[in-house]
């Protein structure tokens, strides 16, 4: 206990555990808010990670990998973002409009698949990439907010969307598009084969390569090194001879290609069309990600898997145990609330712990510096 | 084209109501210095309480329901506030994801209690506001058919309440604190002004004015509470309250602006001279200028100074 007790004194100890005191707060608020509407919680839990596939159901299991490919996408573009000081709160409209565009060439063009599916991989990734550019912009040249233009953007896209859909990709009913060419889909035969005919795609090892790609952006190379600088200190960054304003569009157009990925992992394969009137609320359940995951590539990837999970387990809950769906985005919307409020755990481990705060030690910091002179 | 017109605008004043009166909620928060983005939220919980409680009482309350639900959907969009202000006055939390915690946890916890309560995710209400004509001013030529005639009684609050906003903010003692808690809260701290409470004050009225405006759309043109409910109106007015200069009258200006296109957007279908305009000119539109607006205005920093920082005596 009182070794427990030394570790939490520390703030930086407590930022390692707040993530999942965030995640235990959001599944105890969840189960107080099925009690209260008379359900039984830990039922509910049970039959949310069986429907995920969790106790061995391959397929399920598969569907659970497929939410989770698009989840990390997004979560891997608002985390490159915020670690360079921008809040990308518009992975949404870039999703879709790169969701878009990749849907549009899957259906319009006859091509093989060797050519047709990179093709309409790269155009959503473009798409979604100018989608980000435009805030980025707007913020490097006449420092608009990114938050609020990126707010519009992803109206504009909703909007762009509801018309381009039925004029150009009409499918059987008037609010989606029609079914994409089987060799833009990113579903390939061995892939559901192993999985006993789950959706699960090529998107699962887009997805690994990004958080590889992003990884190795931000940890090693000086343009990453760059990036978060910026978002560090502006001041000091311009200071020390680093073009702001550039890094600023170019993390925007980054942060704005992955959520492109992600869109394009989502309609060529998981939807296989577009729906029109809607923002996908994949991008801000990527700012749940992106937060969970303390932004690091391995952070974000770990808790794309806990939302995929949620996310692929909660139709069968609410089938089993009649629990409502939404239960899921309640848990989601508690875990984000306490990972903006952080103040408000580190004060709960105090109470609850009776520890004080010890200053931060100041060896840690010159530790870290010594092993980074070294390499 | 007196046809067109003479259908469009009554229509209009409809849609802007419920966005006029969300802006101005936004204005109260951003103008104590929080950022609200999570007006949608409130907006949306508003709409659903005010659902709810017509259906319960429709039966046993008379006429005095509408009246009442509006009220409801007042108080129970203040409560979600509530989170809001504590996370971000409190907490020091980061504004935007705060908000957007209040988002999400609303469009989900409406939907479940809807599906919980009601066994649907959609609630059909049988008691709503209807349009009347108002006596006298409806013979009034051309004004009267425009502005008098098939009215919502709701619009007519929504204008009371930002003619009194106006007064409220540009000439009382409370107004200007309450601007100078968004403006400069250091030098408002050090005349005597309770920070906090003037932040946690901004943000429940700002909840109050989102969740009485998903009342109003609920209780008017939509007479249905579903997930649709959540079509970013509360996101609108964020651009309608970037558009009008953070102002109430700019904020009525900008938002019958809206009102208009979102109107005709909608009527393009059955209006013949309106067909051949494509509806993304006018279904971007208020996105659009809302952007152009932004760079416009970027050079004269016209928003409250302090939106979207913790207050932190320590730095004074």
């Amino acid at each position: 206990m009182h070794k427990i007790k030394t570790f939490l004194s520390v703030e930086s100890n407590q930022n390692k555990i707040i993530p999942f005191l965030s995640v235990f707060l959001g599944f105890l608020i969840g189960a107080i808010v099925m009690i209260v509407s008379g359900f039984n919680p830990l039922e509910a839990y049970a039959r949310l990670f069986e429907g995920a596939g969790l106790f061995g159901n391959v397929r399920r299991f598969g569907e659970t990998l497929v939410l989770a490919t698009s989840l990390s996408l997004t979560g891997l573009a608002v985390a490159f973002g915020m670690r360079t000081g921008l809040f990308n709160i518009g992975a949404s409209g870039q999703l879709l409009m790169g969701g878009f565009c990749a849907v549009f060439i899957g259906i319009t063009l006859d091509l093989p698949k060797i050519i047709h599916l990179p093709l309409a991989v790269s155009a959503a990734m473009l798409a979604g990439a100018l989608w980000g550019m435009i805030p980025g912009l707007l913020k490097a040249r006449f420092n608009v907010h990114e938050v609020v233009s990126s707010i519009m953007m992803n109206w504009i896209a909703v909007w762009s969307v509801y018309y381009f859909v039925p004029e150009f990709i009409k499918g059987k009913y008037d609010t989606e598009s029609a079914t994409i060419r089987n060799s833009a889909s990113l579903r390939v035969d061995w892939l559901t084969d192993l999985f006993k005919g789950s959706s699960i795609n090529l998107g699962i090892f887009i997805a690994i390569i990004a958080a590889i790609v992003v990884w190795w952006i931000l940890e090693k190379t000086t343009f990453g090194f760059e990036l978060k600088a910026v978002g560090l200190n502006k001041d000091a960054a311009k200071y020390a001879g680093i073009h702001v304003n550039r890094n600023i569009v170019l993390s925007m157009m980054i942060s704005g290609a992955l959520a492109g990925l992600a869109g394009a992992t989502f309609y060529l394969g998981f939807t296989n069309n577009v729906k029109i009137g809607e923002l996908p609320s994949l991008g801000f359940d990527g700012i749940a990600v992106a937060l969970l995951g303390v932004n690091t590539p391995l952070g974000v990837v770990l808790s794309s898997l806990l939302f995929g999970v949620m996310n692929a387990g909660k139709g069968f809950m609410q089938a089993a145990t009649r629990v409502p769906n939404e239960l899921v985005q309640i848990i989601m919307a508690v875990i984000i609330f306490f990972a903006a409020a952080t103040q408000l755990i580190r004060l709960i481990i105090k109470r609850i712990l009776r520890v004080k705060n010890v200053p931060i030690q100041v060896t840690e910091p010159v530790i870290e510096e010594i092993n980074g002179g070294e390499k | 084209m007196w046809d067109i017109i003479s259908s469009i605008v009554p229509l209009s004043l409809a849609y802007t109501a419920p966005l006029l009166i969300i802006a101005l909620g936004g204005l109260y928060s951003e103008r104590s210095g929080i950022v609200n983005i999570g007006l949608e939220g409130l907006m949306g919980v508003g709409a659903f309480a005010a659902a709810m409680f017509t259906i319960t009482f429709q039966g046993s309350l008379g006429g005095a329901t509408i009246w009442i639900a509006l009220l409801v959907s007042l108080i129970v969009g203040m409560l979600l506030s509530l989170f809001h202000a504590f996370a971000s006055v409190s907490m020091n939390a980061n504004q935007v994801i705060s908000g957007t915690a209040i988002n999400m946890f609303s469009t989900a916890i409406t939907i479940y209690m809807a599906r919980w309560l009601t066994g649907s995710s959609n609630v059909q209400i049988k008691r709503f506001f209807i349009k009347t004509d108002v006596p006298i001013l409806s013979d009034i030529p051309i004004i009267g058919d425009l502005f008098f005639t098939k009215v919502y009684t709701t619009t007519y609050v929504v204008l009371a309440i930002v003619i009194f906003s106006w007064f409220l903010l540009n000439k009382t003692r409370f107004g200007l604190r309450l601007r100078a808690c968004g403006e400069n809260p250091h030098s408002a701290d050090s005349m005597g002004v309770n920070v906090s409470r003037m932040r946690y004050i901004g943000v429940l009225i700002s909840g109050a004015l989102a969740g009485l405006g998903g009342g109003i759309v609920i209780m008017t043109y939509a007479k249905e509470f579903s997930q649709l409910t959540y079509n970013g109106l509360g996101f609108l007015a964020l651009a309608a309250l970037i558009f009008g200069k953070w102002k109430p009258f700019g904020i009525l200006g900008s938002s019958v602006f809206f009102g208009i296109a979102m109107t005709v957007a909608n009527m393009s279908v059955i209006i013949p001279s309106l067909q051949n305009i494509p509806n993304i000119f006018l279904n971007t539109f208020p996105y659009v200028v809302t952007l152009l607006a932004l760079v416009l205005f970027s050079n004269s920093s016209i928003g409250p100074k302090a939106a979207g920082e913790p207050y932190d005596v320590s730095k004074r």
